[in-house]
């Protein structure tokens, strides 16, 4: 447990090395945050509230959105995707650690550092300039885990896409499916509220709302918590388990590249 | 250390023939390679690209499983095992590096001590000694990614050793370094393998990482030993001929091709300069010293063993 601790903290201090890149991210972050806000408002003043989403409410949308979008990694990453095209992985493969656990950790560490730079300054610029829905504050425990359990689940699914390199080598493609559909399909575009009753219910039997409009639905109070958070323990469990075997087949199976 | 019997790694290569057919062909990487390596042993791996050696190593490590065959490192099975196993043996992958690319070096260390469970004394003493030895103070507080290949490869000897372990497994260690890099990796390979026991598989293209490190060579070519035995022994078995090379002071009266034990002669400059062939199982260097200072006043003498280039050139000539 010590190890991966240890883990988890230099993925924080790996990503702290980055300070520019985080800021450029933030930067264009609030930039897009500001014009969805302007979006998003015009609908709702123009129409009234849609599917309960007043002003107030849509300015917590609108920044926790684009806060927890970096948190969880909303993209794909392709990190372990390079090492297995490059034979590397052999490295990550023979530690005494499973390889998916370890992962884990790091990138536990790189959404802490994530939390401060990336989560908390849209969350506060857009609780300063707009007005601002806050929850009871009882329910600021339950958005801190649904918001790792968004982690988790984000976690999962890019380790398969990474993973999906084992059998692809080049998994390109998938990844550009992923990074179009996933805005839409996890509640980051609009609210999954404002889709038909029927679009709504077969998306949430999907992982996707998971990674952000769980969360932000626990922060919102809409619905029952409890369901929320089981649906996200639910995919965030389901999809680890399905990657652990990926990875033991993947074991068996594949080849390591290179001498 | 190491017990491998038989083994075999397959891979399936798939090629395309049409829109929707393949054609799935069977490559086999090892084809039945036998390899027993004692405790303190330093053994050389060698053999041509795509000869099988990093599969072996791979399967060895417990990163592939094996097709067929018996594997057991350091009594454990390293496909079922590796965890297990990776706490008990060091490797370096030359062309891989195992530190974290953006962090200092230290921290690379500091990391793999929690990966690998060390306890505090014990990294603390086999860390000293590293970084003494290899001379890494200088760099232990740049981040890898900074450091050259020659610092990076005595930070990976190095991540290698701190969990102490029973066999360090170097996957062409040296490639790519100058001469003085490899000859300060080598002296500190020589002396972990003297005096700390430790067993050494190496393979390389280096031969001469080998000459100064491995008292045992095993060859192999397609997935297959060629030969397995001393150095000494396979030099002995490809070219049974050595060559006495004598520096005389005046050219000889009659030609020393009729000395005892010698098969051919070769003069240079006049016959000041003689190269005679012999088999060393006809005679030895000294008696025919002995011989050839009867006939004419020697100047100058040297005795040439092939070297090992040669004799692993003629090993794969064998096949």
């Amino acid at each position: 447990m010590r190890a991966y601790a240890r883990l988890a903290l230099a993925g924080f201090r790996r990503h702290s090395i980055y300070r520019g890149a985080m800021f450029a991210g933030l930067a264009t972050n609030v930039v897009f945050g500001v014009i969805r806000m302007t979006v998003l408002v015009a609908a709702v003043s123009a129409a009234g509230p849609i599917a309960g989403y007043d002003t107030a409410t849509s300015a917590v949308y609108v920044w926790l959105g684009q806060g927890l979008l970096a948190f969880v990694v909303l993209w794909g990453d392709t990190h372990l995707a390079e090492r297995v095209r490059t034979g590397d992985v052999v490295v990550d493969l023979y530690r005494p650690w499973h390889l998916q656990a370890a992962l884990f950790a790091e990138d536990v560490g790189r959404a802490g550092f994530a939390v401060l730079v990336r989560l908390v300054p849209p969350v506060a610029l857009g609780a300063l300039l707009f007005p601002f829905r806050w929850p009871d504050p009882v329910v600021l425990p339950l958005f801190a885990v649904s918001a790792v359990l968004a982690l988790a689940t984000s976690f999962a699914v890019r380790f398969l896409l990474n993973a999906s390199t084992f059998w692809l080598l080049e998994n390109r493609g998938l990844l550009s499916v992923y990074n179009v559909l996933t805005p839409v399909l996890c509640g980051l575009a609009v609210p999954l509220d404002f889709f038909p009753g029927w679009a709504r219910d077969a998306l949430w039997s999907t992982p996707f709302p998971a990674m952000i409009q769980a969360p932000i639905d626990v922060f919102l109070e809409r619905g029952s918590p409890w369901a929320v958070l089981a649906h996200q323990a639910f995919w965030a469990a389901a999809l680890a388990a399905l990657g652990y075997f990926v990875l033991l087949r993947a074991m068996r199976k594949v080849v390591v590249q290179g001498g | 250390m190491i017990e491998v019997r038989d083994l075999r790694r397959e891979f399936t290569r798939t090629r395309k023939l049409g829109r929707f057919r393949r054609e799935r062909t069977r490559v086999v990487a090892v084809d039945g390679v036998d390899l027993a390596v004692a405790a303190g042993e330093a053994v050389g791996y060698v053999g041509p690209n795509g000869a099988g050696k990093s599969t072996t190593i791979k399967v060895l490590t417990g990163v592939l499983v094996p097709t067929a065959g018996h594997v057991r490192v350091c009594g454990v099975d390293p496909a079922r095992q590796r965890r297990e196993l990776a706490r008990r043996i060091g490797v370096v992958f030359g062309q891989r590096s195992q530190l974290w690319w953006d962090l200092p070096l230290a921290e690379s260390f500091d990391l793999l001590r929690a990966v690998y469970r060390v306890p505090a004394a014990d990294y603390a003493r086999r860390r000293a000694e590293c970084v003494e030895l290899l001379e890494l103070g200088p760099f232990l507080a740049t981040p890898v990614r900074q450091l050259s290949l020659g610092q990076r490869m005595r930070g990976e000897i190095t991540a290698a050793l701190l969990h102490g372990p029973e066999l360090l497994v170097l996957d062409e260690p040296t490639i790519g370094l100058d001469l003085e890099s490899k000859e300060r990796l080598r002296e500190f390979l020589a002396e972990l393998h003297t005096s700390r026991g430790t067993t050494v598989l190496l393979t390389t293209h280096d031969l001469d990482d080998i000459e100064r490190l491995c008292p045992r060579l095993v060859v192999i070519d397609r997935g297959r030993v060629l030969a397995d035995g001393p150095l000494d022994a396979l030099r002995a078995e490809v070219s049974p001929e050595r060559v006495l090379v004598v520096d005389l002071e005046r050219p000889p009266a009659a030609p020393l091709d009729d000395l005892p034990g010698v098969v051919s002669v070769r003069a240079e400059l006049g016959g000041l300069r003689q190269h005679l062939s012999f088999r060393r199982a006809d005679t030895t260097a000294a008696a025919l010293i002995a011989a050839v200072a009867g006939r004419a006043a020697v100047h100058d003498l040297s005795v040439e063993e092939p070297e090992i280039d040669e004799v692993v050139r003629r090993l794969y000539a064998r096949r």
